[in-house]
């Protein structure tokens, strides 16, 4: 088959602005977008630029947008497009560092927002937890997360207010809070209790909508809102008493 | 001048365990080709090895069991003293990610679930599900965030500073600037994972070049036991991606072309949970005799574990055969063959992951310590590279307590990163030449035709002379794109030399090894021959050349014998 690639350009060191540039590209194999942009780079323009790393859909390097839609470029196979013109664009939402790489530092600040780690008890047990694997389930969905970002760069709040955690980072929190293990007192992760946090969601879902991995972080951050009302009304109640 | 008491090269586990374990007093950094999360250990699959008794048929387990196991799958060529030690601090490492909060999965009653692996004699493989690498790499990351590790991300370090003996600092490509930059270190530890894509077929992630392991090498280290390269028994066929021993472990059956379960052949008691030297065998065994489908795989078939257990243990490797085979595994048997996986060689060090060179620790898979000998077992790398990766920073922060700066360090290092700059310069300013991509082709074809599963004298020697010629190839080869930002082409440059180095070595050491020991089967010698060859290797940058010379294997604790499962 005989294929067009439109693949955006953009040197912020050099280029005046981003541009499309068109790349024939031919194969008889099933081959991924990710190969087909490796072949497009190593035959026709060594300039081009792209993350990567497992090609199996874990390691979260090569979310992009391909002919509008949001996925991993590994996973995404190219005649399951069913186009011969394939549009293949960088995640929106974060500054263009070159080509298809983008800088995914906003992301990480707001991951690190959250403070994602666990909060463990004062002594370390000896013999680990014990949890039976119906808490697990609670947060299993969120543990597929593979932090490619792609939620955050669909998510239409991020893109009118920068102070938004963004999806990823908010069902991260949920995840950590609803772990048994986790001891972290609500006064710490209430914080989120703002704009900026559990109530920018705008509830319109594109998170859900656009992640490879099935995850559904709105579902989090609607957990996460629920938990702070029910915190709020605990303490309310407290102080009157 | 980036300066640092200490330096991690690679945010994979290994690295990760290094850098959190590093006295918090000291200056420590991690510098990484990619973000941390993008390291191959995220797809690790099936899971951590440690005898914690969970499972009911696992009461009796206990850590010299898990011991012998590993030095039994490594067919006597581990080093027993540091299979004892990692075996021994498997069961504390276990419970202490599970307080980092690992999510671990779990058995009635709330304790960690452990499954069946190859090679072990009882269930002690703990797991998440089937994504064990990704859940315990983001765990750490999460504690590097909490302990404010500093990261120097998509920095390629291309080469390691040595003076008389000492380590200086490595020099640095930084792709977001396409600068070349030093950074002066007083303990470096490397934990750059393994070389997969040496070879055409690998399990291994497209950064997987190996390239840390070669640039110690060309800095006067040896590199130990690198014949033994191991072959994954079941990567999807044709994309080659790793379908875990978890598959087997939940019970999967391998079939070959007339329906028979072929492992009863091989290894009748233990069957498809053989170590996975043995099954990789079989498998390409059935393959050759013309008992595979199409002449390239058997088929893993999973059906009748159901769909429950299906989508409760293997969610992942249901979503890898969806996507990329089109195939679901609750309906239809997996297409698999075997593939390059792991490096049980790598870069020289002892018991505290220490090498000839002061200041200069490895750990994880491109180090060898050895733990795996000549076949690692499922389940132990994971291990390995949090054992080790924690001695590595302990001990490295141990050293650099103890030493002072050496003389004229900073300008050592200037000249040294000038001298990389020129190189690329030269790269650069050629206008035409051999381009990289087609080496890299050459040199997986090679290794994946003549250095293989199964091996000769022939095919060896052959093999030593293809990759000379490309040696002479790549004098031509040059940068074809004029932006040095973000450029693949310019890492790829990079690290053949190193995929070079490796190639050659790999194969005089198992052109030299003239038996059969773990992965390493000889047609021409077809025999565990322990009288010559119960030795490591050991290959020294001599000239421009490797010499190989040889030393002895710990046996204090078990007497080699048969292999028989």
């Amino acid at each position: 088959m005989e294929y067009t690639f439109k693949i955006l350009r953009y040197d912020p060191l050099n280029d005046e602005h981003p541009r499309f540039q068109e790349y024939p590209y031919s194969t008889e194999e099933a081959k991924s977008i990710l190969e087909a942009l490796m072949d497009i780079r190593n035959e026709q323009d060594c300039t081009l630029s792209f993350r990567y790393s497992c090609r199996e859909a874990i390691c979260g390097s090569c979310a992009m947008v391909i002919n509008g839609s949001f996925d991993l470029a590994c996973r995404t196979m190219v005649e399951s497009l069913k186009s011969i013109l394939i549009t293949i664009e960088p995640l929106p939402n974060l500054e263009i560092q070159k080509d298809l790489v983008v800088d995914m530092e906003p992301f990480w600040d707001a991951l690190q927002k959250i403070e994602p780690f666990i909060n463990p008890r004062e002594e370390m047990l000896e013999k680990g937890s014990r949890i039976e694997e119906k808490e697990m389930e609670k947060i299993e969905q969120f543990i597929s997360c593979i932090m490619c970002g792609s939620c955050y760069s669909a998510c239409p709040v991020v893109t009118r207010d920068n102070r938004y955690l963004g999806p990823s980072a908010l069902a991260k929190l949920y995840r950590l809070v609803k772990d048994p293990r986790d001891m972290r007192p609500f006064s710490r992760w209430s914080r989120v209790n703002t704009e900026g946090g559990a109530w920018g969601c705008d509830t319109i879902f594109k998170c859900n909508e656009v992640c490879p991995k099935d995850v559904r972080p709105a579902d989090g951050i609607e957990a996460l809102r629920r938990k702070l009302i029910a915190g709020k009304i605990k303490r309310l109640f407290r102080l009157k008493k | 001048m980036i300066g640092q008491d200490i330096l991690v090269v690679g945010g994979g586990l290994a690295g990760l365990a290094a850098a959190l374990q590093c006295d918090p007093k000291l200056k420590t950094a991690v510098v990484s080709k990619v973000h941390p999360l993008r390291s191959h250990s995220v797809a690790a699959q099936g899971g951590i090895n440690a005898a914690l008794g969970n499972n009911p048929k696992g009461r009796d387990d206990t850590w010299e069991r898990h011991a012998f196991d590993t030095i039994k799958g490594s067919d006597y060529l581990a080093d027993q003293d540091v299979a004892l030690l990692m075996c021994q601090k498997a069961v504390p490492t276990i419970y202490e990610l599970e307080n980092l909060g690992v999510p671990f999965s779990r058995f009635p009653g709330g304790v960690i679930a452990q499954r069946p692996f190859g090679g072990a004699g009882f269930p002690r493989t703990c797991y998440a599900a089937d994504r064990t690498g990704l859940v315990i790499l983001h765990a750490l990351f999460d504690q590097s965030i909490k302990k404010q590790v500093t990261y120097f991300n998509e920095w390629l370090v291309v080469k390691l500073v040595v003076r008389d003996g000492r380590c200086l600092g490595v020099i640095g490509y930084e792709a977001a600037t396409g600068q070349i930059f030093p950074i002066k270190a007083r303990a470096v530890i490397f934990a750059t994972g393994g070389y997969g894509r040496v070879y055409s077929r690998t399990t291994n992630a497209y950064i997987n070049h190996g390239s840390g392991i070669g640039i110690a090498y060309r800095a006067g280290i040896p590199l130990k036991d690198m014949e033994f390269v191991q072959f994954h028994p079941t990567s999807l066929y044709d994309k080659n991606i790793l379908i875990t021993e978890g598959a087997r472990g939940e019970g999967g059956f391998l079939i070959n072309k007339m329906g028979k379960r072929f492992m009863a052949d091989y290894a009748p008691s233990a069957m498809e949970l053989a170590p996975r030297d043995i099954v990789a065998r079989a498998i390409q065994t059935e393959i050759d005799k013309g008992n595979g489908f199409e002449n390239e795989y058997v088929h893993l078939d999973l059906r009748h574990l159901g769909e429950e257990k299906i989508k409760k243990r293997l969610p992942a490797i249901r979503e890898i055969c969806i996507n990329f085979a089109g195939i679901d595994p609750v309906e239809n048997p997996i297409p698999i063959q075997p593939a390059q996986h792991y490096s049980m060689g790598g870069i020289d060090v002892n018991e505290r992951c220490a090498s000839i060179v002061e200041g200069f620790f490895a750990a994880g898979e491109c180090s060898c310590v050895s733990v795996h000998g000549s076949n690692r077992l499922g389940g132990n790398s994971l291990l390995e590279t949090v054992v080790f990766g924690k001695i590595a920073g302990e001990e490295s922060s141990q050293y650099v307590k103890g030493n002072e700066d050496y003389p004229n360090t900073e300008k050592i290092l200037l000249d040294e990163a000038l001298k990389v700059k020129q190189e690329i310069d030269g790269w650069s300013k050629k206008d035409t030449g051999i381009k990289v991509h087609i080496l890299l082709n050459r040199i997986k074809d090679i290794m994946s035709e003549k250095v293989g599963i199964f091996r000769n004298q022939k095919d060896l020697e052959e093999a030593l002379g293809k990759i000379g010629e490309l040696r002479e190839d790549y004098n031509r080869v040059y940068i074809s794109g004029n932006c040095l930002r973000f450029s693949q082409e310019l890492i790829n440059i990079v690290e053949f030399a190193s995929m070079l180095d490796l190639a050659e070595v790999i194969t005089l050491s198992a052109l030299n090894r003239e038996e059969t020991r773990g992965s390493h089967f000889r047609l021409d010698f077809q025999e565990r021959n322990d009288k010559d060859w119960l030795k490591h290797t050991l290959a020294y940058l001599k000239d421009g050349k490797p010499e190989l010379h040889y030393k002895e294997v710990d046996i204090s604790r078990y007497k080699p014998e048969a292999r028989k499962y």
